[in-house]
């Protein structure tokens, strides 16, 4: 090991491949927050009448809130794992940018929401019996698109909850009025693709989310060593 | 026990008087001396509460955003204590603008309550600043609790144009403007002279309502020093 510091993406990675390689190691979290999206998944499916609303009508509504309240509890994780044997003392010592900190979490967490999703859009296809077949590539491309600003602004308030009391409880409060401009659009532009619609009919919505994680993730990044303290 | 410096008596708060007594005059014309409007009748009246109410609600946000961004590089206190106080008016001011709004919204509209873009924009700029509140209330420690005032601020600010462009899209029925428009205010004089004194009024009741927190503020921060320097 040379013992120069690594500049600001090298830094982000080896934080992102620890706590990739913790999540790997364990599988806690990610086998919770998947039961968790098949369990939502189910529910809703008997909160409604699906004589009287179609499930192709349903289901956009249902992906984009089991994602986000999943994803909540992945980024709750994110810093709760920080918390033990003072690591994040720790991370906070390390001769790194602090904007490294940031993006290697978020980097962490984006892998972990997407590898979420990942089970949980099939699973909505097969419950909901939805040809999500001829959609499946504008949808992938669509779920990083949200995911990347939902981790963005999940990231920067998980690091600030952490170490509030009422952290778990805090963090939805804060970050769901954040989630509306993504969830919004997403949901708007899966329901365009279900239907079997071009694209180009969704420009608008996804012009949003393509300025919304540009705008917040540069923001969140740079108020992120902020809601640090030494 | 040697009492703390006790902060001097104040007298009475003159500006908020005098807030009180011009929100009263504005609402005495807005009340009995302004016609009904034509079409919608009185329930148009509350237009002279809604709408100071929201600009006032907007301009109490802006301004803790801006007092957080300034904050981060002065460590002024009184950043702090400004931001915190703008942002309590604010709700409360918000709180106002989603109230009245309802009530006029069932006999014009037909329902209280509709997902239009402002509507559902005013909403969740409710929600952001109630969290900011909540997030101030959690936070012990003062340098840490500012700290994270002043990001939730900024980010809210941020937020509220990207929340504006997604619920516009989704759909509005708020009427349009009927002041601030290009082709000047489509309001007889009678009633934009009533309007624009209801939005003096509510803003100079902002600054007295700000001002008499920021107050409390201070001695709520003196105290605990006292007390800590006792400990």
């Amino acid at each position: 090991m040379s013992a120069r510091t690594p500049g600001l993406l090298a830094a982000a990675w080896i934080v992102a491949r620890k706590d990739l390689a913790i999540e790997f190691r364990t599988r806690s979290a990610y086998l919770s927050a998947l039961v968790f999206s098949l369990l939502a998944i189910v529910i809703f499916y008997f909160a409604w009448d699906p004589t009287a609303i179609g499930s192709s009508d349903l289901a956009p509504g249902v992906l984009w809130v089991t994602f986000t309240f999943s994803g909540l509890l992945g980024l709750h994780r994110s810093f709760g794992v920080e918390q033990q044997d003072g690591a994040m003392d720790a991370l906070l010592i390390a001769p790194v940018p602090r904007e490294s900190l940031f993006l290697g979490k978020a980097l962490a967490n984006l892998v972990f929401v997407l590898g979420v999703q990942a089970v949980a859009l099939p699973a909505v296809a097969l419950f909901y019996n939805l040809p999500i077949g001829p959609a499946l590539g504008p949808l992938a491309a669509l779920m990083v698109l949200a995911s990347v600003g939902l981790v963005a602004v999940g990231t920067m308030f998980a690091g600030m909850t952490a170490n509030t009391r009422l952290a778990e409880l805090l963090l939805p409060v804060l970050a769901l009025p954040f989630f509306v401009p993504i969830v919004l659009p997403a949901a708007k532009t899966t329901a365009l693709l279900l239907a079997g619609r071009p694209v180009s009919e969704a420009v608008a919505w996804l012009r949003i989310l393509l300025a919304f994680d540009l705008v917040f993730a540069y923001a969140c990044m740079l108020v992120f060593p902020f809601t640090l303290d030494d | 026990m040697t009492a703390p410096a006790a902060a001097p008596r104040r007298g009475p708060d003159l500006l908020m008087l005098s807030a009180v007594v011009v929100v009263a005059a504005a609402y005495a014309r807005a009340i009995w001396f302004t016609p009904p409007e034509m079409v919608q009748g009185y329930a148009q009246k509350i237009l002279y509460v809604h709408a100071p109410a929201a600009w006032v609600a907007f301009l109490a946000f802006g301004l803790t955003a801006l007092a957080g961004a300034f904050w981060l590089f002065l460590k002024d206190q009184r950043l702090d204590r400004f931001a915190e106080s703008s942002a309590e008016v604010g709700v409360v001011f918000t709180t106002a603008v989603l109230v009245t709004g309802p009530l006029w919204g069932k006999p014009i509209w037909g329902t209280w309550w509709t997902w239009d873009a402002r509507l559902t924009l005013t909403l969740f700029l409710w929600f952001v600043y109630v969290g900011y509140l909540v997030l101030r209330g959690v936070v012990p420690e003062r340098e840490q609790r500012a700290r994270y005032a002043a990001v939730v601020g900024i980010l809210g600010a941020l937020l509220i144009p990207f929340i504006h462009l997604s619920v516009y899209l989704f759909r509005t029925l708020h009427p349009l403007p009927v002041v601030a428009r290009t082709d000047g205010p489509q309001m007889p004089p009678v009633m934009l002279v009533t309007f624009f004194s209801c939005f003096f009024a509510f803003t100079l009741l902002y600054v007295a309502l700000v001002r008499a927190r920021m107050a409390l503020a201070a001695e709520r921060d003196a105290l605990d020093d006292a007390a800590l320097a006792e400990a």
